[in-house]
């Protein structure tokens, strides 16, 4: 019975991540209008057949900026988890290669990035740095990669003290060697699972970002800047405030379930909810 | 327990200190001249020289540095450049909006997630576990303006029983402010309540199959004693620290609810600083709520030692 629940979290998961990827992806080819065009006329037109989602004060098509808006949004988020388990990743498996002071250096430098409010902290470097996709991606991206140092670190320390990193020492192999050869492999299914979680995260600090006029820049459509512009027509348009933030929830919800299910799959020893 | 006290005093102090010159770097010195980031391009060259006076910018970083270290020290935050009145003024009336969001945020998520994580441990794979679980998960995938948003549709726009936004202030009694801070505390704390509950109830669920679990229930103490009584107190260790965790999150996510909601707030007034380039408010404000987190994750590590004396032997040794 459990084993069932368990795989219809992975199941749901893929289903919903498949949906946003398919939507993002369809949408570099096709959108049923161009999700710039205005059309004053049908501004704020209830959901019909011409225009399933309705439009906005615009005229523009809800359905058309919400698969634009998954392209952007998910761009941002994978290109920050990149850059969070690029610079993450190698941190913190020298950390735990070397030990020592340089073991002590990193953790103290996450500690302190910890001490930063995430989003608060992207704010402050999007609005200085330039609002904009590519500085709300260095800005979230920024914040992964204390995230992927630790996990790393922890997983590698852990996986140093089984026999076969023993054995591969005994034999003469240096450390990045080993790291790259036996340690990472080993730890892979970990971070995978947080690359899932933090890409959901990335979801939500980048909706966050573009709500607040920092992120993807109009006239590209994001979910966060639709939300914004709703909030003005609240009372007249009230499901424009709706489907932009169902996208996210249904992007963020697939995703933490695609890590709940594959952490289950790939190691049942880490599965501990969150 | 005294030693343990006073290294993490010890590493409290250093890590104020090395967040402080963190924000000095990443606003002060590394943007080059910070007047002329505040101004812009155009600036007139007067006007220029005389903020980069008023800035104190003829001073040497390192002095600027422990002049304004020395300064927050002692209450002054600086001057606002584009208000012209102290730094400490403007945010002291902003915490009267974000400290009173917080705490209601927090004891909403604690209130609700704890009782609701237990309960769900207790009837593990029943309805009522399957049932909060399935809203937990729910709960962490909606963000939290988003859910301010849904809560003006339904409550403002729909049954008109609190207004949309806006704070009265708190001069007209406790109520009307409360009543303006309950849907932002609500989406600020829910979907941190389906975090905490998630947490709750695996914990507990670890600590049901522990020994002295068992011990409790064979020398006859009932299901609900030994789950209460014995269970809960050892779960709600780890989930401490998860509230001490928690306080990042909502002070983060005031900037984005108090824009939601028209609050007058700290994270607004952060926001607004930056938008105009104030950036003597923006460097206090900064340091301020990391040190504020740091102070918070202190206390917890603090009554991380006092719930479970273990922890603090191992961290003096």
């Amino acid at each position: 019975m459990k084993g069932v629940w368990r795989r219809r979290n992975l199941l749901a998961g893929l289903v919903l991540t498949a949906v946003i990827l398919a939507a993002a992806l369809v949408s570099l080819v096709w959108t049923p209008y161009p999700p710039t065009a205005i059309d004053i006329l049908h501004k704020l037109a209830h959901p019909s057949r011409a225009h399933p989602l309705g439009t906005d004060p615009f005229g523009r098509d809800v359905l058309s900026m919400i698969m634009v808006g998954a392209r952007n949004s998910l761009l941002v988020s994978v290109i920050a988890v990149a850059l969070g388990a690029g610079g993450g990743i190698p941190l913190g498996a020298l950390a735990a290669a070397r030990g020592g002071w340089v073991d002590d250096l990193v953790m103290r430098a996450t500690d302190l990035a910890f001490a930063f409010p995430a989003l608060l902290t992207a704010v402050m470097i999007t609005a200085l740095a330039g609002p904009g996709a590519g500085n709300a991606m260095i800005a979230i991206g920024l914040f992964n990669i204390p995230v992927f140092a630790r996990l790393t670190r922890g997983a590698a320390m852990a996986v140093g003290k089984r026999e076969f990193i023993l054995a591969a020492r005994a034999a003469g192999r240096g450390d990045i060697a080993i790291t790259l050869d036996h340690v990472l492999p080993n730890i892979a299914a970990v971070l995978m699972v947080q690359a899932t979680i933090q890409f959901a995260l990335g979801i939500i600090a980048d909706a966050g970002l573009s709500y607040l006029g920092l992120g993807t820049q109009p006239p590209q459509p994001s979910w966060g800047k639709m939300l914004n512009d709703a909030q003005t027509y609240i009372y007249k348009a009230p499901l424009l405030a709706v489907f932009p933030g169902l996208a996210i929830t249904l992007a963020v919800l697939g995703l933490n379930l695609l890590g709940d299910g594959l952490r289950d799959l790939l190691d049942p020893r880490l599965r501990r909810a969150r | 327990m005294i030693t343990f006290t006073a290294r993490r005093l010890i590493a409290l102090l250093l890590t104020l200190l090395a967040a402080s010159l963190v924000v000095f770097l990443v606003l002060q010195v590394l943007p080059g001249d910070p007047a002329s980031l505040m101004l812009g391009t155009e600036a007139r060259a007067d006007t220029l020289a005389a903020l980069r006076h008023q800035m104190g910018l003829d001073v040497p970083a390192p002095a600027r540095y422990f002049g304004w270290l020395w300064g927050m020290a002692r209450g002054d935050f600086g001057v606002s450049y584009t208000y012209s009145v102290p730094v400490a003024e403007l945010i002291r009336a902003r915490v009267a909006v974000t400290l009173p969001l917080a705490l209601m945020a927090i004891c909403l998520s604690v209130g609700l997630a704890i009782p609701v994580g237990v309960l769900a441990a207790a009837r593990r794979g029943r309805a009522a576990d399957v049932a909060a679980m399935g809203v937990a998960q729910l709960g962490v995938a909606v963000p939290n303006f988003w859910l301010g948003l849904l809560l003006i549709l339904l409550f403002a726009v729909t049954l008109g029983w609190v207004p949309a936004g806006g704070f009265p202030g708190w001069q007209d009694g406790l109520w009307p402010g409360l009543r303006a801070l309950l849907l932002p505390a609500l989406a600020l704390g829910l979907p941190q309540a389906a975090i905490l509950a998630r947490i709750t109830r695996s914990s507990v669920l670890e600590t049901l199959g522990e020994d002295f679990v068992r011990t409790a229930r064979a020398k006859g103490l009932t299901r609900r004693v030994a789950l209460w009584r014995h269970a809960v107190p050892n779960a709600l260790v780890p989930v401490v620290t998860i509230i001490g965790l928690q306080f990042s999150f909502l002070l983060a996510g005031t900037v984005i609810v108090e824009n939601v909601f028209a609050l007058p707030g700290m994270g607004r007034l952060m926001f607004q600083a930056i938008a105009q380039r104030d950036l003597i408010v923006v460097q206090d404000l900064v340091v301020l709520l990391a040190g504020s987190v740091i102070v918070v994750n202190f206390v917890v590590d603090l009554a991380y030692g006092v719930l479970d004396p273990r922890l603090a032997r191992g961290g003096a040794s």
